[in-house]
């Protein structure tokens, strides 16, 4: 077998790779070759490809026929397209801000189920039940069964089910509030239904975090907040300043996790049919790039990029700190 | 733990009605949260002809299955089943090997790019789906699949199920191995060195060493890969157009129908294309937490 | 979900007979629509004698307990033995239905051509959301619309050039062939069937009320304003998916600033600033208060509804209104007529009536038997033996059955072969991203907020270019 190991390296360093013979070298090559390979080909290729086809006009049916264009797409976006790229720009914010109080709710759950609570599994397979559905059955319940006009939950509850006097929770795009920015001919604001969206939303979101934290809660030294309980704190100050810190790597993965998916939000949004005044980012891009017509190849992928350099600047973020962590 | 500690040491009265408290938010809380499903089941087991005059949460008549017969028949289940267990299970047996080989290279010995690597993994994972799809469409549409090796004849890798298995892999890899090779590191690293010692190969190590040491975590991967895969359906729907090729999320989509709106048969569809998911759910559960755990948060 | 379309659907599922046999003339129309002309004939004629040869059909969709199928099947196997035929490959054949009757309706039309196929049913709203990504690796002959929906597609060349299918179909008026033709001149389409949009009202509740049939628009505000007074609303209103309202501002533009500038709008030539255009939304402004409030949010089967408890006095809608309901009575007391004139200038003579047929791929894998599809499908026995399974729509073909007419069927063909101009309805008549894109968002917005027609129609008009060029 391997007869070229040498003497075995310092305790806690890892094995350098000049170390190795062929066989274990081609070993390891394919190990890391193939899935790299694979990924680069699949996810980084595109992704690149997009950014390029973000300075051409192409209608996505032929290749080579699309036509450089320079920076006319952003241009577009960010002039003629003002009025949609704002507003779905706001909703994404908006979205970062209640996923935000929705996360912080997720952790709450967690810390509380981890309380020795008789019956903790079953609490937690409820809250985690939404995150298991496929979108498509979330889209359905909550448009064909809480939130239908003439027969839905909620209508039913409130007792607004009569013609004329029904709610209107999908649909109604009237604004909560809006305010005026510079230079926008619409005001910004959030709307009715984005608000009511919102809730199913929190429905899944709540869940998901609540699972993470919990896991990470698991792997907290429970000496630590006895300690702290000998101390005086109380839950709160326990929390605070002995789990919290503690849990420094799972915060991040929370944080982040509620960035991106505030950001890249998309799924439950286009299983209730994109309702007027619901729009983010990532239905902007998918409207010009995949739907009927051929496609605004050029201007989707401009959507697309703007997205990506949002993503970007919180995963390096992300990433920068958690391997930085590992590798000190 | 901590709560327990707390009260014995300090006014246990109001310890326990603090207890009390805690239970009845958490059932509370509970309750709520099953009420859009509890709404759906209600739903899917009324006849369509009474929920049509009486509204779907008029007080039941009568109940029953037919929905759910009718949805599975109708909806073409049994067929898109298959079709998602066909793109599933390769998938994520391709998923769990490649970032397992990744994460035990980058993590158990150093090289120049590591991570590079991982960097370009999980930042790939984070990347939104809809910006990648126009240049891969293309990419698909030009690389040569031979007939026989898929069901749609089409000469290429577009519109067959391969093409939906190749990009859930290469999207997925990314996030498996980030949490993998976490897992890895906290594996000691004197068990690989003295089995090198021992003159066992890398491959050795890998399949016979470090593989069983990190079952937990490939079971909480799996499930929650199994939910992902199974939920799809972006890749399933644009990647696929012959509709006897696509997944079970689809199938609501062919219910929904284009004049005939049947909610209690579109609840029984929704009822039944989540039974899969619960069901690992609730069967790994207990390993799916223990597996995140150590992958998460001993990085 | 509800229902998954954002896109106007096609008609199916009206559902009852009546007999009734006339002829019907249709004068020739501009570019884009082209009158229709249904003359009736009841010689059923065979254009060919092949035997059906069903075998070919996939369950797809994932029908795999075909239950639905074989019923109708057997209905419409009476024309012809059902023993096997084929030889050679079997024509793929895409259908933007997957299940139960609308699907059967498409298998019975198929396999009364008797021309060997195999078919793709995919659900009607992934079908055309999917059509770009479809057209890159298409099916042999497929589903399709007329139109600018089907001109754009021709121009890119991404349909196959059917103009010697079109030598052998000698049962359609000049007017559909018009309107199966591309830009160039050639023939792209074989049209199956239409249907018009119209005005749906409840013959009991005229007669009960006293109302009576509005011709112009101010005999149609004293009309609403009596509804009103009565405790009803004058008008069913829906908006689920963004298209019912196009169908509002299609007939709104047609009747107050005629066809040739509707249709020139569409095609980009026109200012959406314009007086005219502003002209059509605050019209629509005015007329809002009669109908449902906040469409936005409403399936059109939620606004049928209405209708059928007669809460709602009216619905402006696609004739395949009345599919939404099982009850036989409601049925037979439902009624349709033209929206009414507004300009005596310009009158009352132009309808949204959008055309379904049937496209073949640029390259068909079986050329030969596609065309022998196509062929088929042009002949009546096609329609007869899809009608027979869904009666909601008139069919193209000169020599179809007209003896098995339903009410609705042929008060249609009356209305669409009275009309002089004939639009195929607004996300058909341009390009469709435009529509999906722009307008579906724009027309959404002014119904949550009917005070911003300026700057609405600013932004269609500035983002109209990217789209229409």
């Amino acid at each position: 077998m391997s007869t070229e190991v040498t003497t075995a390296p310092r305790k806690g360093r890892r094995r350098r790779y000049s170390q190795l013979s062929r066989r274990d070298k081609i070993a390891l090559g394919l190990f890391v070759g193939v899935p790299t390979a694979v990924h680069i080909m699949f996810v980084w290729v595109p992704a690149i490809s997009t950014v390029l086809l973000s300075f051409t006009k192409w209608d996505g049916l032929k290749l080579g026929t699309w036509k450089l264009i320079g920076f006319k797409n952003y241009w577009a976006v960010f002039t003629v397209f003002d009025g949609k790229f704002f507003p779905a720009f706001f909703n994404n914010i908006i979205l970062l801000v209640f996923l935000s109080v929705c996360s912080a709710i997720g952790v709450l759950f967690a810390y509380l189920l981890d309380k020795n609570i008789r019956g903790s599994p079953i609490y937690q397979s409820i809250y985690y039940m939404p995150v298991v559905l496929s979108l498509a059955v979330v889209g359905f319940i909550w448009k064909g069964v809480m939130w239908s006009p003439r027969q839905g939950l909620f209508n039913v509850i409130l007792g607004r089910t009569a013609q004329g006097d029904q709610i209107d929770w999908v649909g109604n795009a009237e604004k909560i509030f809006t305010f005026h920015i510079p230079g926008l001919d619409a005001p910004l604001g959030l709307s009715k239904n984005f608000a009511a969206l919102l809730i199913a939303i929190a429905w899944r979101h709540i869940g998901y975090v609540m699972v993470l934290y919990l896991a990470g809660l698991k792997s907290v030294d429970p000496s630590l907040r006895e300690a702290a309980a000998i101390d005086g704190c109380n839950e709160w100050q326990a929390f605070r300043r002995v789990v919290f810190p503690v849990m420094k790597p799972i915060n991040v993965v929370v944080f982040v996790i509620t960035v991106i998916e505030a950001l890249r939000a998309f799924d439950i949004i286009f299983a209730l049919k994109k309702p007027p005044g619901t729009q983010v980012l990532g239905i902007l891009v998918r409207d010009n790039l995949v739907g009927e017509g051929g496609g605004q190849v050029g201007l989707g992928s401009t959507y697309g990029v703007v997205l990506l350099l949002l993503c970007l600047v919180f995963i390096i973020w992300y990433l920068v700190n958690n391997y930085r962590e590992n590798e000190a | 733990m901590s709560a327990h500690l707390t009260v014995v040491k300090r006014q246990p009265r109001r310890a326990k009605l603090w207890r009390i408290g805690l239970y009845v938010f958490l059932t509370a809380m509970a309750l709520l949260w099953l009420v859009p499903v509890g709404g759906a089941i209600y739903a899917s087991l009324r006849p369509y002809g009474e929920t049509q005059k009486l509204g779907l949460f008029s007080l039941p008549k009568s109940f029953t299955i037919q929905n759910y017969k009718d949805a599975w028949t109708e909806g073409g289940m049994s067929r898109a089943f298959g079709n998602t267990m066909f793109i599933v299970i390769p998938s994520l047996i391709l998923i769990l090997a490649f970032s397992s080989a990744m994460a035990f290279a980058v993590s158990r010995f150093s090289w120049r790019f590591n991570v590079t690597l991982l960097l370009i993994f999980t930042a790939g994972n984070l990347l939104p789906a809809q910006v990648i799809f126009q240049p891969l469409f293309q990419m698909f549409k030009a690389m040569p699949w031979p007939d026989f090796l898929s069901d749609t004849n089409t000469g290429d890798l577009l519109g067959t199920k391969i093409a939906v298995i190749i990009i859930h892999v290469a999207f997925q890899t990314g996030f498996c191995t980030f949490v993998l090779s976490n897992y890895m590191k906290t594996i000691p690293k004197e068990l690989g060195e003295a089995a090198m010692v021992d003159g066992a190969s890398v491959v050795r190590q890998f399949f016979q060493i470090i593989m069983p040491l990190c079952r937990p975590a490939l079971a909480a991967l799996a499930t929650l890969e199994f939910t992902w895969l199974y939920n799809d359906f972006f890749w399933g729907v644009v990647l696929l157009n012959q509709g006897a090729e696509r997944p079970i999320t689809s199938s609501i989509a062919n219910l929904g129908g284009q004049f005939f709106l049947n909610d209690n048969l579109i609840a029984a569809a929704s009822m039944i294309i989540a039974v899969p998911t619960l069901a690992v759910y609730l069967a790994l559960q207990r390993h799916f937490i223990s597996g995140l755990t150590l992958g998460a948060s001993k990085g | 979900m509800s229902e998954g379309y954002e896109f106007s659907p096609n008609p199916r599922d009206v559902g009852f007979k009546i007999v009734s046999r006339r002829t019907l003339l249709a004068s020739a129309a501009g570019l884009v629509g082209a009158g229709l002309l249904a003359a009736c004939g009841d010689d059923k004629k065979a254009a060919t004698t092949d035997t059906a040869a069903s075998g070919g059909t996939t369950a797809s969709g994932g029908t795999t307990a075909s239950g639905g199928t074989t019923a109708p099947a057997a209905t419409t196997a009476a024309a012809g033995s059902t023993a096997p035929a084929a030889g050679g490959d079997a024509v793929t054949v895409g259908v933007y239905e997957a299940t139960g009757k609308n699907k059967d309706a498409f298998v019975a039309g198929l396999d009364a051509t008797g021309v060997p196929y195999t078919g793709n049913f995919v659900d009607h709203n992934s079908f055309q959301d999917n059509i770009t990504a479809y057209l890159q690796q298409p099916d042999d002959v497929f589903t399709w619309f007329s139109g600018y929906r089907m001109r754009f597609f021709a121009d890119k060349g991404l349909t196959g050039d059917i103009s010697d299918v079109w030598n052998d179909l000698p049962d359609f008026s000049e007017s559909f062939k018009a309107a199966s033709t591309g830009n160039d001149g050639k023939q792209y389409l074989v049209p199956t069937s239409y249907y018009p949009w119209a005005v749906h009202y409840r013959k009991s509740l005229f007669a009960d009320k006293g109302y009576t049939i509005p011709t112009n628009k101010a005999e149609l505000l004293a009309l609403a304003q009596k509804m009103k007074d009565d405790g009803l609303v004058p008008f069913a209103y829906a908006n689920d998916g963004k298209w019912p309202v196009q169908g509002t501002f299609d007939i709104l533009n047609l009747r107050l600033n005629g066809y040739q500038f509707h249709v020139d709008l569409l095609a980009g030539k026109e200012d959406w600033t314009g007086p005219e255009v502003k002209n059509v939304f605050t019209t629509w402004s005015e007329l809002l208060p009669f109908h449902q409030e906040n469409p936005n949010g409403r399936t059109w089967q939620e606004a049928a509804t209405a209708l059928e408890n007669k809460e709602a006095g009216m619905f402006f809608l696609g004739t395949f209104v009345s599919s939404n309901s099982t009850d036989p009575a409601y049925l037979d007391d439902l009624d349709f007529f033209n929206y009414p004139e507004f300009d005596s200038a310009i009158g009352a003579t132009a309808i949204d009536a959008p055309i379904d047929g049937y496209l073949m791929a640029a390259s068909p894998k079986n050329a030969d038997g596609a065309k022998a599809l196509l062929t088929g499908i042009g002949s009546a026995k096609y329609i007869d033996a899809y009608l027979a399974v869904n009666p909601s729509s008139v069919p193209a073909n000169t020599k179809a059955d007209t003896s098995a007419f339903n009410k609705i069927q042929t008060k249609s063909a009356e209305l669409v072969g009275s009309a002089k101009f004939v639009s195929q309805f607004l996300d058909r008549d341009t390009s469709p991203d435009f529509v999906s894109n722009v307008i579906g968002d724009a027309f959404a917005n002014f119904h949550a907020d009917p005070t911003q027609i300026d700057s609405i129609l600013a932004d269609i008009e500035a983002q109209k270019s990217t789209y229409l060029s």
